[in-house]
């Protein structure tokens, strides 16, 4: 009789079922793999980079990598956190992350996976990119300078929304993140704040009108406990400071 | 025979003076602090000339001629320098300014603000000329430790002060590393 498959992660033995993805099977054991892009209820996505480990010796994606039986995973070691580290400078000096501008500030899971590799300065040249702000929506505004592209917008409004109210266009340092409507105006869409779309931003890119800076510095989500103990805003409920509808 | 202390330098560039004012929130520690080093150029000694100092702790970003002149006299004569709060790391608020051009800029205030009465973009000569865009500093010069927070708190510098005085490695808890 075989025995359930497994792999290890950082020494610890996770089981996996086949098809699972180390990061899948990572969640279920509860260890937690920094990640942007990736989010439990979309297909994985790959692009940010950020939860890569390495897999017997070779960097890999770990949303995307599938698990394998007796594979030898390392994700909490100074090579793999300082390459996490550098991918969110990079994200940080290529958009206009002004923390201290920002609503979304301490329940930014952009910011909080920031913090949680370590990360005290950008490092880098910044872009200063100059990017537009849509307010046109009634209830919702998008501020283009702070998307990371991890396009989970987009995949939210077309596989669950059913609306495919965005779209990433142009290759390489020109992809920017569009709204599928003649005049490229959110306000010109059927975009709803209780749509998918609207709660799974990682960043403060597509925010709610109406209301702001409601919760004191030092009650926000990720104020007193990191994000590895917190979970993702998007996978938190609202009344638990997070971004999810149920 | 007395120890000397070690010579500390501060200053605000394109800052608020927040950093500043969360340095002055030490409270009673800054009795303990006077203890082990003695403040050369700094706004809390109004000391305009700058010596030979260990450390040099910078707020704020570069905006005009002066701040870069400044930052590169306080690299030369400090041997460890201190980006703090997140104008000197990233530009902050003010390199909001970035997204749009200059001329605009000094347009929408000097001669477009309402009220304005003989309006002209001002050009006394003892007037620091800006730059095109705010900077962070660390893109002009050698930074060898950052303090992130808007500002960052007093308990964030005290832990980092201590332990830079105590020649430990930096490792600040997760309650006081904050960007904001």
């Amino acid at each position: 009789m075989s025995e359930e498959p497994r792999f290890t992660l950082d020494g610890r033995t996770v089981p996996f079922q086949d098809g699972q993805t180390i990061m899948a099977a990572a969640l279920a054991a509860g260890i937690y793999i920094p990640h942007l892009c990736f989010n439990p209820e979309f297909t994985p996505h790959g692009s940010c980079r950020v939860c890569l480990v390495k897999v017997n010796g070779r960097m890999q994606a770990s949303c995307t990598t599938p698990a394998a039986a007796g594979q030898v995973v390392q994700s909490e070691i100074d090579e793999v956190r300082e390459i996490r580290r550098g991918l969110l400078q990079m994200l940080f000096v290529e958009g206009n992350h002004v923390c201290p501008a920002c609503e979304k500030s301490g329940a930014c899971q952009l910011q909080a996976v920031a913090y949680y590799v370590g990360m005290l300065a950008p490092h880098y040249t910044h872009f200063y990119p100059r990017r537009p702000v849509d307010a046109s929506h009634p209830d919702a505004l998008i501020d283009f300078n702070r998307c990371i592209l991890c396009e989970l917008c987009v995949r939210a409004s077309r596989e669950v929304d059913g609306k495919n109210v965005f779209a990433v266009q142009g290759r390489g340092i020109k992809a920017h993140l569009v709204v599928n409507t003649p005049s490229g105006k959110l306000g010109a869409t059927d975009f709803s704040l209780s749509d998918k779309a609207a709660q799974v931003c990682p960043t403060g890119t597509i925010l709610s009108k109406h209301s702001g800076y409601e919760i004191p510095i030092g009650q926000r989500l990720y104020d007193r406990k990191p994000i590895n103990v917190v979970g993702d805003v998007a996978a938190l409920a609202v009344s638990k400071g997070g971004r999810r509808h149920d | 025979m007395i120890e000397s202390k070690l010579k500390v330098a501060t200053c605000s560039l394109c800052g608020c003076f927040g950093c500043h004012m969360s340095l002055l929130d030490l409270d009673e520690r800054l009795f303990d602090l006077a203890e082990k080093v003695e403040f050369d150029r700094s706004p809390l000694t109004d000391l305009k000339e700058l010596g030979e100092c260990d450390i040099g702790i910078i707020e704020g970003g570069i905006a005009n001629v002066e701040n870069v002149h400044t930052l590169l006299e306080f690299r030369a004569r400090c041997k460890i320098l201190i980006a703090m709060g997140a104008c000197a790391i990233s530009g902050g608020i003010p390199a909001m300014r970035n997204h749009y051009e200059l001329k605009d800029c000094l347009e929408e205030s000097y001669t477009r603000g309402i009220g304005l009465v003989d309006a002209q973009i001002p050009n006394d000569p003892e007037i620091p000329l800006l730059l095109d865009q705010v900077h962070p500093i660390h893109e002009v010069v050698k930074i060898d430790y950052f303090l992130p927070g808007c500002p960052p708190s007093a308990d964030t510098i005290w832990t980092f002060v201590t332990q830079l005085l105590a020649g430990q490695p930096i490792a600040l808890p997760y309650t006081q590393i904050h960007y904001d």
